[in-house]
């Protein structure tokens, strides 16, 4: 779970005192947009499925009862149970009493964001269940009691050799062995204890196939099929959203998952499930969690498209720059700075300003969301909340007068003009333009308006 | 044709020579150009903070400033850019301001797309390599060049503006159009990251062996100025218009 009150900026400076490494992770990290790119360029039609994809989820979205309703009854007729989770609580509350009702002492679970979402792996934990991570990166982070930081690679903020120190410590693996495939081999060994001694297995879900009541889960690693396969239950936690509307739908999905995600052409696995192995259970629990909320809000009800490749944190500046342990919310990144603020614009408003507003996040979307823009607007609401610093808002409102006094603004102006150059260098230096290694920009003269207005007396 | 000269508020107090380079530009091609004296800032730096209200005033502003001319122009793709694109969100309904969107313009745009030039009004001989700077908005909201995210055909308006200029040589720096970390008032809210991210902009600029940074956006290239000041290097922003009139160098 995330520390509370995790304000962008202040993690972000954090992070970026350690110059090497900062630069090492910007570097690791748009190397996976540069595989994304190579993909991507492979196929010809990449824009129009974009495009396609918008459509599909657009769609989803807009009759998404009807949807979950088929989706249910389907399910159901495969012989699975569904239930219904208003709010991450009651998600918690049932998969407990699933796993508790079945003396279910440990849990292997393949990687799912929402189940992070909810908080479950402490939930279950204080109930006397052993939850254990079966996804590397996953593993890797439980193992280091920390969040994830990206929602495709939870330890891209980790090198090798933390792992290995991590691995010594928690596996036995021997020190400073830094080799990844050893590593790999380490964690796989541990890893393969775990899937033959679990009671029970829980999956999220990329997909939901209303036409079936199959749910698709996409994976490299092969985990959600030992985790599912091994144990006699499984659990599939998914948001609402997850819904697609037929089989026919899904390899639009999944042409564009791996390659906006990883740079590869498909994940290893695309696992579907349908009904519970002979003799086992299969349980799917479909959550809410103030995703209602956000499809009724036409600013930002896009977002609920996400399809969680994480294109946009690989491609956004600022992540790169600050990781995701500078983002309050689980999501980090430009969709976590809508979806983050969309739940509570009072815990998450400076993620909203982690932002250039560059766009680039809106282009590689492949499902063609919004990002850019629905950070500016949850801005909006960052403001009228009140969430701005007190010194913040003093500026907007001076500059807000302004810019309605051009005669007062222009003063200002030239008052800056002349002040400025003979500021002592402390002051200048302090100030939080220049604080970080910055100059001010050179002070002109005369500004434009003076030089226009002399130039036009001049012509007459 | 009446073109009303639009320049933004920072412009006219820290780049004077860009506005006055601008102004010199579309008059060298016989453009009637005015500059309202009323104008004020576009809004864009209260809209991206979220004051609705005073983004929405600032709108009204600047749609009654310059409602009359036949085009509006200015040197700065963030701003025009506010104004085409984001202005809706606060006015989408005011006539006026529905008669003007499609009328204002970025320079480079309006160069290329409302007068067509082939050729720049005086001849400019500018033995210089220059380093692209594809600035954000201009690039991915004016669609100045084809951003690397989306797999469509490569055009890119600097690059076919500045080969009208004689002897220069054009680069791009490694990421192609990765953002410089300016982002108005991110640069201080976040000003580490803003630095972090100028620092590697400035360092691929310099890769390419360029001399200059070119951009269209002076934004930018005042944030990454500042940090090239600040560490002693060789390589000089430049804004396009000063190269197309022939004073880049001077600077």
């Amino acid at each position: 779970m995330k520390a509370d009150n995790i304000h962008h900026p202040d993690a972000a400076r954090a992070f970026l005192t350690d110059r090497a490494r900062a630069s090492w992770h910007d570097q690791a990290i748009w190397f996976v947009r540069q595989k994304r790119d190579v993909q991507a360029k492979q196929l010809p039609e990449w824009e129009e499925l974009r495009k396609l994809a918008e459509q599909i989820k657009a769609h989803t979205l807009s009759k998404l009862d009807d949807y979950l309703i088929q989706f249910e009854e389907n399910a159901r007729r495969n012989g699975v149970t569904v239930h219904f989770a208003a709010d991450a609580a009651e998600h918690n509350r049932i998969v407990h009493q699933l796993l508790a009702a079945r003396q279910v002492k440990k849990l292997v679970k393949s990687k799912s964001m929402l189940t992070e979402e909810c908080g479950l792996n402490p939930y279950l934990e204080e109930r006397g269940i052993e939850v254990i991570d079966t996804d590397l990166g996953e593993r890797i982070v439980q193992l280091r009691h920390e969040p994830p930081s990206h929602i495709v690679m939870p330890a891209i903020h980790l090198k090798k050799e933390q792992i290995s120190e991590l691995f010594h410590e928690e596996l036995g693996t021997e020190a400073g062995n830094n080799d990844p495939t050893y590593l790999t081999h380490a964690a796989r060994a541990n890893l393969r204890q775990h899937f033959l001694s679990a009671d029970a297995g829980l999956t999220g879900v990329n997909f939901a196939i209303a036409e079936t009541g199959g749910v698709v889960v996409c994976t490299n690693e092969g985990n959600a099929d030992l985790g599912t396969a091994l144990p006699p239950l499984h659990i599939a936690s998914m948001g609402i959203e997850k819904i697609i509307p037929k089989l026919e739908h899904l390899g639009v999905f999944t042409r564009l998952l791996a390659r906006s995600a990883i740079g590869s052409p498909v994940t290893t696995y695309t696992s579907h499930f349908h009904r519970a192995r002979p003799g086992g259970e299969m349980h799917i629990v479909i959550v809410d969690n103030g995703r209602s909320d956000i499809l009724g809000n036409p600013d930002f009800y896009a977002s609920l498209r996400c399809i969680r490749c994480g294109a946009c944190m690989n491609t956004c500046p600022v992540y790169r720059r600050s990781s995701g342990h500078s983002y309050s919310y689980v999501i980090p990144g430009p969709i976590g700075s809508t979806l983050g603020p969309s739940r509570d614009i009072k815990k998450h408003g400076s993620m909203a300003f982690a932002c250039t507003t560059c766009g680039s996040c809106s282009n590689v979307c492949p499902v063609k969301i919004n990002l850019h823009e629905q950070l500016i607007l949850q801005r909006k609401r960052a403001f009228d909340a009140g969430t701005l610093k007190p010194a913040k808002k003093m500026g907007l409102l001076a500059m807000r007068f302004l810019t309605q006094h051009p005669a007062l603004m222009d003063a200002g102006g030239k008052a800056m003009r002349k002040v400025v150059p003979i500021l002592p260098a402390f002051v200048k230096d302090g100030t939080a333009w220049s604080r970080p290694g910055r100059d001010l920009p050179e002070m002109p003269e005369h500004s434009f308006k003076e030089l226009y207005r002399r130039r036009q007396e001049d012509k007459q | 044709m009446k073109v009303g000269l639009f320049i933004p508020c920072f412009v006219n107090e820290l780049y004077p020579h860009v506005a006055m380079a601008t102004l010199e530009l579309l008059e060298g091609y016989g453009v009637d150009v005015a500059y309202p004296m009323e104008q004020s800032c576009c809004g864009q730096p209260l809209a991206n903070n979220g004051d609705s209200s005073g983004a929405c005033d600032a709108a009204l502003r600047f749609t009654g400033v310059f409602k009359d001319f036949d085009y509006v122009v200015a040197p700065s793709g963030s701003c025009v850019s506010h104004v085409t694109h984001h202005y809706p969100w606060y006015i989408a309904d005011n006539a006026d301001f529905q008669r003007l969107q499609p009328r204002v313009f970025e320079i480079v745009e309006f160069l290329q797309d409302v007068l067509k030039v082939d050729k720049l009004p005086k001849p400019v001989h500018f033995p210089h390599k220059v380093s692209i700077h594809q600035s954000c908005h201009g690039l991915r909201e004016l669609h100045h060049a084809s951003p690397s995210e989306l797999m469509i055909p490569y055009q890119s308006r600097l690059e076919r503006i500045l080969q009208l200029v004689d002897g220069i040589e054009i680069g791009q720096p490694e990421r192609r159009d990765e953002c410089c970390g300016f982002g108005g008032t991110f640069s201080v809210d976040e000003a580490d990251v803003s630095v972090a991210m100028g620092r590697d902009r400035v360092a691929q600029h310099e890769a390419t062996g360029a001399e200059y940074i070119v951009g269209a956006d002076p934004s930018c290239l005042m944030h990454m100025g500042g940090i090239i000041r600040h560490n002693g290097r060789a390589i000089r922003p430049l804004h396009v218009v000063e190269i197309l009139t022939g004073r880049g160098g001077a600077a």
